[in-house]
């Protein structure tokens, strides 16, 4: 709960609710990009990487500092249970 | 990936670890008598027992593990409440995996639902809103849990449901704050820390500015450090150069993500959403003035506790549980006499065994590494 799992925008879905699907280690998910916003305009943030905190980016990071943070989270073995609680929970985007 | 290697390899610390050794011996001090330092995050409990950092630090420096798993913090009583909350007709009730599991004295989550309560695993609270708008015959009342990191996205729902008028949405507000905590933990008596490595991901909304009275009240040397091995080794090497200096700053570590203001975004949702209570209680720490968020009297129509009533009584720990010594630092998981026999992560007494981040359940995981525990190998 206390650690983000990075992921990369890959398309703005709702831009009046600042919501965008992000590809978290293959896994699609609808995540609120309120939090890391520069203004009205979501499309600077396509092909970034997000640090995602149950379900809303909390911060922009660059490519290598995503890599790193997922291999820890894998080794600490968090990934997994973020993905598969991504996976079940209710809605889907 | 070769970066990634070099970053994680513990050799690749073997500057910084000799930086510390040679740190540490300045300051005179001994195993007997060792310098404290408390990581107060989850995360970073989770990280040094996995990677086995406190086996590598000199015997004169010691690392505390604070109360910073927000699923071990939440005292037996709230955990009823939620139950009671919970087996309610014509709820639903929403709550983070880890949290289904903490038994309460009637029980968990998880056995409530068994037994035919509608509890539903969310990965987020805007899944919660979810279920509330596929189900407007229902309340569905989200387990509002965690430190500043989850905060705005509890706040960011909750202004959601407000402007989308999805009345039977509810949160059930456990959220905390870390600021009113540490001002606790630096009043009680027979800590006597001597400095904090600061939290991550709650600095990267906060900022490092709120941290500032450690410093200039307490006079305490502050560093907000990153996750990664070397990250926390880093950062125990600034707190140290100060101890030896005689100096006692705010430090930030973890530049590359926190910035000195933290996101503006989420402090307003939180403001805007959430208030302190007068009090809140901790599991172990007893209760915390301020350390409580609920839900503005502007967004009452949200709160779970403004529709139902709640118990709302306090509850000791189970009487064998010794997780308040342990949340403390007081006590050592593996010196629960319980621990790692009738407490295990599978069938957990106290709520520090459910969660990774909680401090038995990261030493049953990861015991091997340490040789200073006395514990069994798991592989
Ligand atoms: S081992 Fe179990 S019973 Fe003992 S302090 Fe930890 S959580 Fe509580």
């Amino acid at each position: 709960m206390c650690l983000g799992i990075p992921g990369q925008v890959v398309e703005i879905s709702d831009r009046e609710k600042k919501l965008g699907i992000v590809d978290i280690s293959g896994v699609k998910r609808q995540v609120n990009l309120a939090c890391v916003a520069q203004g009205e305009d979501l499309s600077p943030l396509l092909g970034q990487w997000v640090l995602v905190h149950v379900g809303f980016a909390m911060n922009v990071i660059d490519p290598e500092e995503a890599a790193r943070t997922i291999e820890l989270l894998r080794e600490l073995g968090e990934a997994q249970a973020e993905l598969e609680s991504m996976q079940k929970s209710g809605a889907r985007p | 990936m070769k970066y990634v290697d070099e970053f994680r390899n513990p050799k690749g610390g073997k500057g910084i670890l000799a930086d510390i050794e040679r740190l540490v011996a300045k300051t005179g001090r001994t195993a007997k008598n060792p310098l404290k330092v408390m990581e107060i995050c989850g995360g970073h409990t989770h990280a040094i027992f996995k990677f086995g950092l406190q086996s590598m630090l000199p015997e004169a420096l010691e690392l505390v593990h604070g109360p910073g798993c927000p699923v071990c913090v939440l005292p037996v009583g709230r955990v009823d409440d939620a139950l009671s909350l919970a087996v309610r007709p014509n709820v639903i009730f929403a709550s983070f995996g880890d949290a289904i599991r903490v038994p309460g004295s009637k029980g968990s989550l998880l056995e409530a639902k068994a037994e035919g309560a509608d509890v539903r695993t969310v990965y987020s609270p805007s899944d919660a809103l979810e279920l509330a708008r596929q189900n407007p015959n229902q309340k569905v009342i989200f387990f509002g849990l965690g430190f500043e990191t989850t905060v705005p996205s509890t706040a960011l729902t909750v202004l959601e449901a407000a402007r989308d008028g999805v009345d039977n949405f509810l949160v059930f507000s456990n959220h905390i704050t870390i600021v009113p905590t540490l001002r606790a933990l630096l009043d009680s008596d027979g800590l006597h820390l001597d400095g904090f490595v600061g939290p991550g991901h709650v600095s990267m909304v906060i900022g490092v500015r709120p941290y500032d009275f450690v410093a200039a009240e307490y006079k305490k040397p502050f560093v907000v450090s990153g996750f990664e091995p070397l990250d926390v080794l880093q950062s125990v090497r600034m707190l140290l150069a100060q101890i030896v200096d005689g100096r006692a700053t705010v430090e930030n570590q973890y530049r590359r993500l926190v910035k000195d203001d933290g996101n503006r975004v989420a402090l307003e949702a939180i403001q805007e959403v959430f208030e302190p209570r007068a009090t809140f209680e901790w599991r172990g720490l007893g209760s915390i003035e301020h350390s409580g968020l609920q839900l503005r009297a502007a967004y009452a129509r949200f709160d779970a506790e403004a529709h139902f009533k709640v118990p709302s009584v306090s509850v000791p720990d189970p009487g064998v549980c010794e997780c308040g010594d342990v949340l403390k630092g007081a006590i050592k998981p593996w010196e629960c006499k319980v621990f790692g026999t009738a407490c295990t992560p599978e069938t957990p007494i106290g709520a520090c065994m459910v969660s990774s981040e909680g401090a038995c359940a990261a030493h049953y995981n990861y015991g091997r590494l340490n040789p200073s525990s006395r514990l069994r190998t798991v592989s």
